[in-house]
């Protein structure tokens, strides 16, 4: 038996070193394409070895692109315009890319493979996303199972990003977790405080990066975060707005609203905030501010079920009624909802029956 | 068993790997690539070749590795990690080859090969060949046979599939779901086949 295990374990490790060690030798002769160089943008240039995924040497590079499938062709999310140096359209990327796209010499950075110099374009709002290294410098209690955690960045020492976007939260490896993880998050602060990031954050019971910010972050720990990312963002009309969300939900209606005040933003705009009991009601003098800050600014928080030792003279009830009892001239509105999938689609069902056509719904789903 | 019998009896194994015994419509082995990779005509092409090339080669690889290595030293129960090895090794091998020397090869077949690395029917072709005792010869034709069972069936999805683009589907069923009620209705077809040949 012994002797069996022996031979088993030894005939198969030399098989597979034998044929682990022809394809290092073989890989060592056939894909080395020696030294390439990419220019992004006409800008900036660097040189890298060959016979790589230009995704994976773009991540290197720390310039990230968006990739969902990690790099296996079948999100169709790395698209980039590659000039000089990618061969012919593989037919793996085919089937993502529109007729336009082809022609402008949009590829898939995935299947693109650096074998010559390239020269590739990226677009701006990629090149802004970086990776910061921040120390928790708060964190603040807002409800029973909701934390503000606030970040000031080191490396680099400022960001900029559009209110309503989020970042990418890295979890290190601690205890309950064997392996690095991102988890994304909105960003709540003040647009005007460049070097200072700021993050809504509620406890997911076994969650592996809101139990690593509940129990183990203490103030004055570094942490690292990449981004910006999401196209959730306030329009440019004139148009009167609705904000609706629930729980963290908060956090970048939050920023949207320091950004109003900032820049002058004379919008009428209602906030309709969701709740169950009214303890799980957050920054409400916050809010109660800037109704006396911003130019027309509403705050109806809408508790669903209060506790009976609980006051609440407010709305009441699911804050779909809520908005179909108060919103008035609904077609007129644009809507911006933040919260969970089942909240959001129960009010974009609510506010297509009031009149809000689709393409002035907005919103960003916490899945 | 004499030659020209091993040769007929091959041949037989051929033919019904192709029809009666569709490794992807009888034994729905492979079906991640053929849901996926299934949109346009052109594609599937590629890819069925690919699926062909390296069906026969690694069933011979696989082959020779059972009887030459695995089964004189008693080891038969390591087959599954054994092929799995040689397949992956071998398909990498591949594709760094034809990658360096033809990008014409490359472009048309070498983007799919680490697709189907990992692919169950390529696997099941060769522990099929190990169950079934298949020699030398006939282990050739069930290679071949398999892949151009395999090159057959995602064809004629993919040709459906091009044509119900322009369709109306119900918003539940579309892709995967509407392809895999056709892959059944195709399977049902092939059962059709049944009966004529009986190669295992």
């Amino acid at each position: 038996m012994f002797f069996t295990v022996l031979i088993a374990v030894g005939v198969v490790s030399t098989i597979a070193a034998g044929l682990a060690s022809i394809l290092v030798v073989s890989e060592r002769f056939l894909v080395d394409y020696g030294p390439c160089s990419i220019t992004v943008n006409g800008e900036r240039e660097f040189t890298v070895d060959g016979g790589k995924s230009l995704l994976s040497v773009l991540t290197g590079e720390k310039l990230f692109i968006p990739s969902a499938c990690g790099g296996r062709g079948t999100c169709g999310l790395c698209k980039l315009k590659v000039l000089e140096g990618a061969g012919p359209l593989l037919p793996t990327e085919e089937p993502y890319l529109e007729k336009e796209e082809r022609e402008s010499n949009v590829r898939l950075a995935c299947q693109v493979k650096v074998r010559e110099n390239l020269k590739i374009e990226i677009p701006k709002e990629l090149l802004a996303i970086q990776e910061y290294t921040c120390k928790c410098t708060d964190i603040q209690d807002l409800t029973h199972d909701m934390k503000q955690f606030r970040f000031e960045l080191i490396e680099p020492k400022t960001i900029d990003y559009i209110p309503g976007q989020y970042i990418q939260l890295l979890t290190p490896v601690y205890e309950k977790s064997s392996e690095e993880v991102y988890r994304a998050y909105s960003i709540s602060s003040d647009p005007a405080d460049k070097n200072i990031i700021e993050l809504v954050i509620r406890l997911v019971p076994g969650g592996i990066c809101t139990t690593y910010c509940f129990e183990y972050l203490k103030v004055g720990d570094e942490v690292r975060m990449n981004g910006p990312y999401g196209d959730f963002s306030l329009s440019e009309t004139e148009a009167p707005m609705v904000f609706i969300a629930g729980g963290s939900g908060m956090a970048p209606i939050k920023c949207m609203l320091h950004e109003m005040k900032n820049t002058g933003n004379q919008r009428k705009a209602s906030y309709y905030f969701g709740a169950n009991k009214v303890k799980e009601l957050c920054l409400v003098d916050l809010m109660h501010q800037f109704e006396s800050e911003l130019a027309d600014f509403t705050f109806i928080p809408v508790v669903a079920t209060p506790e009976e030792d609980e006051s609440w003279d407010g709305e009441r009830g699911l804050v779909t009624h809520a908005v179909e009892r108060n919103l008035k001239n609904a077609d007129t509105c644009e809507a911006y909802l933040c919260g969970s999938p089942g909240m959001i689609d129960a009010v974009i069902k609510v506010l297509k029956k009031m009149g809000v056509s689709e393409d002035r719904i907005f919103y960003d789903k916490f899945e | 068993m004499n030659e020209t019998s091993q040769l007929s009896y091959a041949f037989v194994v051929f033919i019904s790997a192709i029809f009666t015994q569709n490794i992807l419509l009888s034994y729905f082995l492979g079906l991640c690539p053929f849901i996926g990779v299934s949109r346009e005509v052109k594609t599937s092409f590629g890819l069925g070749l690919a699926v062909i090339f390296v069906m026969t080669t690694t069933s011979v690889l696989n082959w020779v590795a059972y009887h030459v290595v695995l089964e004189p030293l008693g080891l038969q129960f390591f087959r599954f990690i054994m092929f799995i090895i040689i397949i992956a090794a071998f398909v990498q091998f591949v594709e760094m080859v034809i990658e360096r020397y033809s990008p014409f090869l490359y472009q048309r077949l070498g983007v799919f090969l680490p697709l189907i690395t990992v692919n169950c029917a390529i696997l099941g072709v060769s522990l099929f060949m190990v169950i079934r005792n298949y020699s030398f010869l006939v282990t050739v034709g069930y290679g071949l046979g398999s892949g151009i069972g395999w090159f057959l069936a995602i064809m004629a999805m993919s040709g459906i599939r091009q044509r119900l683009a322009n369709e109306r589907i119900a918003r539940g069923l579309q892709g995967p779901g509407i392809t895999l009620i056709i892959a059944g209705l195709m399977a049902l077809a092939f059962i059709g086949f049944t009966g004529v040949l009986q190669g295992n």
